[in-house]
């Protein structure tokens, strides 16, 4: 069945990806161990791939496979909106189906996990921002690359209160305006409507 | 223009009116916030929350066990593969192979789920657009589905059948010749429903060119299922990530590449029959053995985080854990396909009229509970 070949699975593995979205924020410490050398043989041609003209703080993303099942990339509010650029933008990775945006509450920080798959390659990829503010949580928005990030970044400031610069409608979704709290962070309180056991 | 010396003595001006939360075609208790200039849409804003639940709060809470139950509120009328989607991200997280017999009866009766959503689907879109018989027609062999799963299931719309590890009960022992029934009967009425409405002139006027999305916007606002498909995003979750039993079997993926009215309408036909075929294929070769693995009572699961996506009526679902350990999710997060398809909704909507938002909405196929999770 010709049907069957679109149907193909993950053509970058993890390690190839994690070498080739780090090598976009080197860190200059490790400037200059030229470590790059001994790469494998999947990723031959990331080796030709243009670097950020501008790359904002430059420091090295955080990588994790550990108790997940996708390669976790954790990134500083600062450089999310370029390194989502070039994830979007970027032909060996090509990442522009964004199909699941959550906003977590991790106790002390408050953070944004998304969820990333590729239509064309169909590798997937996690990343996460978070901001230890919680009075005045602020992230960049990420609705100018992917427009689904509207609606979903609309719900997370509803229930966990993380404002979005840029974005073109942020007001609440579910809730009143005049709503007192956010209904999905851990601390918070509501006696009449909330059962807990 | 002479048009506009005639009407020079009125000023065209923009107004808002509220569409919803009582209307027939939002399907239920949804307000769109219309901004229209004569009968020409400018914007379109949902206000949602008219019936939101606040699931995922009360998720963290609940043992995995309870989180079943809460998922088929969601979607209701898929509610077999919601409750499907938590009961394998809570395998998947054990690391807990369920038998064959339960991955095969969970396909069979996740593809009836299907069949009996867009039968639903076909008879209110047909309603909003000025047909009302096909909503007795859609009803009455959605009638047989549920009569199906009132026997095996105990439920009609809200079944929770699965469990994590299997299923509530065997199957009833009417429950293969019953479906055998279904499906010799369905195969005679598709083609009933696509000589009522599909090829009805007015239907076909109502449907073609009206709410345009293009492949790249499909992907771009995180359309899915039929939505996604009649744009031509290839986004099938069964095909491209398959669960249970679907890669034991062979059905085509509905494409279209017009992504207008027309087009999601043909995709979910067209789903009708493949679904279809993988009963038929499967309702036979049922395989013998236990319809569940037990668990520990007080499940709990490892920490780290999981995802697991299926393909429901209306699209994907995703399930998002994070787990701490203890018997209760730290975070669950439903990814619902309503809500990503209801965000394109001003997207396709302005620049036509409201009757044309009608026909668009009854195609987007959106269950309000879905979206108010």
């Amino acid at each position: 069945m010709d049907l069957m070949k679109d149907y193909k699975t993950e053509v970058m593995t993890n390690e190839a990806l994690q070498d080739l979205i780090g090598s976009w924020f080197p860190n200059p410490e490790l400037d200059n161990v030229s470590k790059v050398e001994e790469t494998t043989e999947t990723e031959e041609s990331s080796e030709e791939t243009v670097k950020p003209s501008a790359p904002i703080n430059p420091s090295l993303l955080e990588f994790s496979e550990e108790a997940s099942q996708f390669l976790n990339i954790s990134v500083k509010p600062e450089q999310l909106h370029s390194l989502m650029t070039q994830l979007k933008n970027n032909n060996d990775t090509q990442f522009d189906y964004l199909y699941c945006l959550s906003g977590v509450d991790w106790g002390e920080e408050l953070g944004v996990v998304y969820h990333l798959e590729s239509t064309t390659h169909r590798h997937r990829i996690v990343i996460k921002v978070n901001t230890i503010d919680r009075e005045n949580p602020t992230l960049d928005t990420v609705s100018n690359i992917w427009q689904t990030a509207n609606f979903h970044e609309r719900e997370v400031y509803d229930f966990f209160g993380i404002k979005f610069n840029n974005h073109p409608h942020l007001k609440r979704l579910f809730l009143t305006d005049e709503w007192d709290g956010f209904p999905l962070r851990k601390d918070y309180v509501d006696e009449i409507n909330m059962v807990i056991k | 223009m002479e048009t506009t010396t005639v009407n020079s003595n009125f000023k065209s001006e923009e107004y808002f009116i509220n569409m919803g939360p009582q209307h027939p075609a939002t399907h239920g208790v949804l307000r769109l916030i219309l901004t229209i200039d004569g009968e020409i849409i400018k914007k379109v804003d949902p206000d949602l929350g008219y019936i939101h639940r606040s699931i995922e709060k009360m998720c963290e809470r609940d043992s995995y066990q309870q989180i079943v139950h809460l998922t088929d509120r969601m979607d209701y009328l898929s509610s077999h593969i919601n409750n499907e989607a938590v009961c394998l991200t809570v395998e998947n997280a054990l690391e807990l192979e369920v038998p064959d017999r339960v991955k095969v009866i969970r396909t069979i009766i996740g593809e009836l789920t299907r069949i009996a959503s867009h039968c639903l689907w076909w008879g209110v879109s047909g309603m909003d657009v000025g047909a009302l018989t096909t909503y007795f027609y859609g009803f009455r062999d959605r009638e047989m589905i549920n009569d199906i799963f009132e026997e095996t299931c105990g439920a009609r719309l809200t079944m929770n059948y699965n469990i994590p590890g299997g299923l509530m009960y065997d199957i009833h022992p009417n429950f293969i010749k019953r479906t055998k029934e279904f499906v010799a009967h369905f195969k005679t009425k598709i083609p009933e429903y696509d000589r009522l409405l599909t090829g009805n002139v007015i239907f076909q006027k109502r449907m073609k060119g009206v709410g345009i999305l293009t492949k790249e916007d499909a992907i771009s606002f995180g359309a899915s299922g039929p939505v996604g498909r009649g744009s031509g995003f290839s986004c099938d979750v069964r095909k491209h990530h398959p669960y249970s039993a679907l890669d034991k079997v062979t059905f085509n993926e509905a494409l279209k590449t017009e992504g207008d009215s027309l087009a999601r309408y043909e995709v979910r036909i067209q789903e009708m029959w493949e679904s279809l075929s993988i009963i038929e294929q499967l309702i036979d070769n049922i395989p013998e053995g236990e319809y569940k693995v037990a668990t520990k009572a007080v499940i709990k699961l490892p920490k780290g985080e999981y995802y697991q996506k299926v393909e429901a009526a209306r699209g994907e679902l995703g399930v998002y854990i994070i787990s701490t350990g203890t018997k209760n999710p730290y975070r669950l997060k439903f990814r619902s396909p309503g809500f990503s398809n209801l965000s394109l909704l001003n997207h396709i909507a302005v620049g036509g009229k409201i009757g044309d938002l009608v026909a668009t909405m009854a195609t987007l196929d959106i269950v309000v509970p879905d979206i108010d999770r």
